[in-house]
């Protein structure tokens, strides 16, 4: 049996998945000043009579990191960066603690310019005086050649407790989220350490062995070892475990969008196959943007208690959320009382919902019915017309060849999967507004706890081969070799696989259960004066997102009683 | 926070799987050092830039430039349709006013392309910047257009194309044709009757620095352009005046490119030639791209950069401010020139001959221009390629008066019913009609 935990916002929920479906699952309130004992509570509830030898995988999601991010309670970090020529490294200041300093490295990975020792030991010290025991060393063109970083990592490796490196968050380019990647797991690292630890120690104690794994942002896990390198990867987790717990109900062959309809917002993320997409580069919310692994997710700012009001005689839903729905004790009205006053839900206080949605129907001089009706009706339109400017966003996402231009692909959505609380309240209006088949998904409750528990194992691997130079280069694995001048098409994707695979089993994948997808591959000649000098290979391949094998069709089976169709109604 | 000062549009499209040849500089590898840089630098995240992508221009958007024979299809390839695609979405997004300007990092080039298409010519064949020019003509409100050719070779194509347009300010600043392909675009080179000193070519020496250059920008350029008052202004952005570029001997380098753009303001910068693809590129191309959108650009220098070794000498400095001075003179007499160049409803003839070096064909051009005072005349080409086909080909300008319409009309029919001519093109501008007759 395998277990998995997720720890949302206002609940903690963690499910005991066997073969034959969900076996328990158990909600406790998240205590968000004390994850520890929230994450200890949930197990101890969901482990009680069972044997702890039957257990074999254990999965949490937490929100520790993003908690600490939101709430500032990180540990301060210094930054030494060497970025020789392009934009002014200054623009990515973090903070006070920031140190650029010179050495320069090409795109093709040669040293243009030394580093300097001088000028690092006197960073160094700066950072040591400041009180700052955690630093970031990032190079630009680091993931080319990574020996500047590593150089100033052996300078400074005795004054702090812990160096990071850029090259190892991620073998894509982009120099500033390099930066802020790298700040992230050195200021998230201790915490994470010390929880992680702990809940360890605690499972021990339970007698539990078996390896924890963690989920991360791209909807696959990890186990512990390697999230000390990379603490940043668990941020944004909890999105992506509900993502990970619909796979089993979206049709194979086909473009799937999904809903995650909460409280505040609505998630909306998209299968092509069964297989969720991907950040190209990596998280973004607002502002922040980083080389952090993750699911396509784009967050609406409207849920079930978004407030309803009426500015200029139209209705406005969202985005901010004032507290619960009329229906349960809130102050204002909500698409939430809306749904209770058409009776479409059958729960809380309808005369306070009423009440709420009388006063909005006042103002658009209208029933108070048709009130209803319309804010339900704008709701459920809003969050699809979101879906399918996501939808078209991303087909019109450039591309770099002609035979990309030619072929590219578009999204199609032919299925949608709804969950979250409203989520089936909304299936009916969903499929009709959309013309699309709509489906709540079964469990959705604990859909992400399932997701957490099944998600397979994932990881990246980029290669660089470059045979003018002779080398064949992946910083992120601490690989670099020699290769001949007639090193093929072949050789490098066999290399590229076989770096894989070890990052996948290190990572806490079963070897037998590793799907490779290739996600970039690109080969050019060199030339130089019309002389063909050797040949660039770039190819980028990866764990595909997804379940583990044994639990593919898992929710599928628990789904038989409670699979609810979008129902038509006129 | 890096914030772009202008919303600056980008269409980056390498075309990595497409080369006239594996070894030939238009290859795959092209653009990949510069994709490389401006990757790494995050340049796509800064706030204000956007990326967009390419349109697939259509057989009529070639149509309103060029007469393709025997065809459109037979004288281009999908890349040369999305390349120029690339110039016109970001046009588009300019005229809409989502961007303030924006830079359409394309390839193969185009400037080298005239309005008589019979194979490749420099590299180009279909011409980018005149067709985006065209489509803005015909679907936003844009009379006036300048077109600044910065790439080191002398921009031929687009100096053909608008040869008799006295809306398109066309400025060609290049190598000395005497020293470089393709051998034109001299000071006295100032356009048809109908549009003199609405071409101006600038030939510098080799040698010319980035001194040299912004000279060349503030003393002729500038100038000529404030007395023009166009209502767009197109950057024809070859990068091989580089101080490391293998076809060309100038100096000029990353920062003097990023200072050029400050200057010049361009609207739209469309990418032309540039062949020292590791040393060059990457570092110019970023130093535009940050020029455009407002944003400092001071530590844009190549690795190897050595002030001392980019000098111009005295020689060269005295050479650019003759021509200088000599192509403002010129442009200063542009109303007596067209004037003198001869009477209303005169025609003019001119005859070329044109070397198509990447498809190794020959061209007789006999071209006869309409003098007009009421419009920029009607133009008809008797054009023969061996290998090729012996054609005519009228072109009728947008402005143009009902002589020239019926004179460009009756011309066509005459050589329809001519054996020698094997196909007969028709392309009237006034009414946005494209025929062809063939035999
Ligand atoms: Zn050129
Ligand atoms: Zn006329």
């Amino acid at each position: 049996m395998i277990i998995g935990l997720d720890v949302g916002g206002t609940h903690t929920d963690a499910v005991l998945l066997s073969s034959k479906g969900v076996e328990k699952q158990v909600k406790v309130p998240t205590d968000v000043s004390d994850l520890f004992n929230t994450v200890l509570s949930g197990l101890t509830g969901l482990l009680k009579d069972i044997s702890p030898h039957e257990i074999k995988r254990i999965v949490l999601s937490t929100t520790l990191t993003t908690n600490a991010v939101v709430q500032k309670k990180v540990d301060p970090v210094g930054i030494i960066v060497s970025s020789g020529p392009g934009i002014d490294p200054e623009f990515f200041r973090t903070d006070d603690n920031y140190y650029p300093v010179s050495g320069s490295i090409d795109h093709r990975g040669r040293e243009r310019e030394p580093v300097n020792e001088m000028e690092i030991i006197s960073a160094g010290k700066k950072l040591a005086d400041a009180g700052v025991d955690y630093i970031g060393a990032i190079g630009k063109f680091s993931t080319r050649n990574p020996s500047h970083e590593i150089q100033i990592k052996e300078i400074l490796k005795d004054k702090f407790k812990k160096i990071f490196m850029g090259h190892q968050v991620s073998g894509n380019l982009n120099f500033p989220r390099r930066i802020a990647t790298t700040h992230l797991n050195a200021a998230v690292y201790s915490m994470h350490k010390s929880f992680f630890n702990a809940v360890e120690k605690s499972l021990k104690e339970k007698g539990l062995n078996v390896p924890i794994q963690i989920l991360k942002a791209d909807g696959g896990t990890m186990n512990l070892e390697s999230s000390m390198e990379f603490p940043g990867q668990t941020i944004l987790s909890g999105p992506a475990a509900s993502v990970m717990g619909s796979i089993a109900y979206a049709p194979e062959k086909k473009d799937t969008v999904v809903f995650d309809i909460g409280g505040t917002t609505t998630d909306i993320s998209i299968f092509i196959n069964k297989v969720p997409l991907l950040e190209p580069v990596g998280i973004q919310r607002g502002k922040y943007k980083s080389l952090i692994r993750s699911l396509k997710t784009y967050s609406k700012g409207l849920g079930g208690d978004s407030r309803v009001k009426v500015v200029d005689d139209n209705l406005m839903i969202g985005p901010e959320r004032m507290g619960p729905a009329m229906a349960f004790g809130g102050k204002v009205p909500t698409p939430t009382d809306a749904m209770v006053v058409l009776g479409i839900m059958d729960q809380g206080d309808k005369k306070m919902a009423m009440q709420g949605i009388d006063a909005i129907a006042e103002e658009l001089g209208v029933s108070t019915m048709k009130a209803a009706k319309n804010i339900f009706h704008q709701a459920c339109s809003m969050i699809l017309t979101e879906a399918f400017e996501m939808v078209d966003h991303i087909n019109h996402k450039p591309v770099y060849t002609v035979h990309e231009f030619l072929q590219g692909y578009k999204i199609k959505p032919e299925k949608i999967l709804l969950l979250g609380g409203p989520a089936r309240y909304c299936a009916g209006e969903i499929e009709d507004l959309s013309g699309i088949e709509t489906q709540v998904v079964p469990c959705s409750s604990v859909a992400n706890a399932i997701g957490a528990a099944a998600a397979r194992t994932t990881c990246e691997v980029s290669l660089l081969v470059d045979t003018e130079q002779g080398f064949a280069v992946s910083p992120e694995e601490n690989f670099k070799a020699s290769v001949p001048k007639d090193y093929s098409e072949e050789d490098v994707r066999k290399t590229a696989l076989s770096l894989l695979k070890t990052k996948a089993i290190e990572s806490g994948s079963d070897p037998d259960n590793i799907e490779v997808e290739t996600i970039e591959f690109q080969k050019f000649n060199i030339v130089r004066n019309f002389v063909p000098k050797g040949k660039i290979f770039k190819t980028k391949i990866q764990v595909m997102p997804g379940l583990i094998r044994r639990f593919h069709n898992i929710c599928g089976q628990s789904s038989g009683k409670d699979n609810i169709k979008g129902e038509k109604k006129k | 926070m890096l914030k772009a000062k202008n919303r600056t549009g980008l269409v980056f499209f390498p075309a990595f799987d497409w080369a006239i040849d594996p070894t030939h500089p238009e290859r795959e590898e092209r653009l990949l050092y510069t994709q490389d840089q401006v990757t790494e630098e995050g340049v796509f995240d800064i706030d204000g830039i956007e990326e967009y992508k390419p349109d697939l221009i259509t057989i009529d958007d070639i149509r309103r430039v060029h007469f393709c024979v025997p065809d459109e299809e037979s004288v281009t390839t999908q890349s040369h349709l999305i390349g120029a695609g690339g110039a016109t979405a970001i046009a588009r997004a300019v005229m809409k006013k989502e961007i303030k300007n924006g830079f359409a990092l394309v390839r193969p080039p185009g400037h080298h392309a005239m309005r008589v298409v019979h194979g490749g010519r420099g590299f180009c064949h279909i011409n980018m910047e005149a067709v985006m020019v065209e489509y803005l003509r015909d679907n936003f409100d844009v009379k006036k257009v300048a077109i600044v050719d910065t790439d080191c070779h002398h921009g031929d194509g687009t100096n053909d194309i608008y040869w008799h347009d006295p809306d398109t300010l066309f400025i060609s600043m290049h190598q000395d044709g005497r020293t470089l392909y393709p051998g034109s675009g001299f000071p006295e080179e100032l356009g048809g009757p109908n549009a003199k000193g609405s071409n101006i070519n600038i030939p510098l020496p080799p040698g010319t620095s980035t001194e040299g250059y912004l000279y060349v920008v503030r003393n002729t350029v500038l100038p000529i352009l404030e007395e023009f008052k166009p209502d767009l202004i197109i950057n024809s952005a070859g990068q091989d005046n580089h101080y490391t570029d293998p076809l060309t001997n100038m100096k000029f380098s990353a920062q003097g490119y990023s200072e050029l753009t400050t200057l010049l303001k361009p609207d739209i910068a469309v990418l032309e030639g540039g062949y020292s693809i590791e040393g060059a590129l990457p570092y110019v191309n970023l130093g535009i791209i940050l020029a455009m959108a407002g944003i400092d650009y001071s530590r844009v220098v190549e690795p190897d950069y050595d002030p001392e070794k980019l000098k111009q000498s005295d020689f060269v400095t005295e050479k650019i401010k003759k021509v200088s001075d000599l192509v403002n003179r010129y442009f200063a007499q542009r109303q007596e020139l067209r004037e003198k160049a001869g009477k209303h409803g005169q025609l003019q003839e001119r005859h070329r001959e044109i070397f198509y070096d990447t498809d190794n064909i020959f061209e007789r051009q006999k071209e006869r221009v309409r003098i007009c005072r009421e419009c920029s005349g009607t133009v008809v080409i008797d054009s023969s390629a061996s290998p090729g086909l012996h054609v005519l080909a009228v072109h009728i300008p947008r402005n143009a008066c009902k002589d020239c319409i019926e004179i460009g009309y009756q011309a066509f029919e005459t050589a329809a019913g001519k054996e020698k001519f094997k196909k007969v093109f028709l392309q009237d501008r006034s009414k946005g009609i494209y025929k062809v007759k063939s035999r």
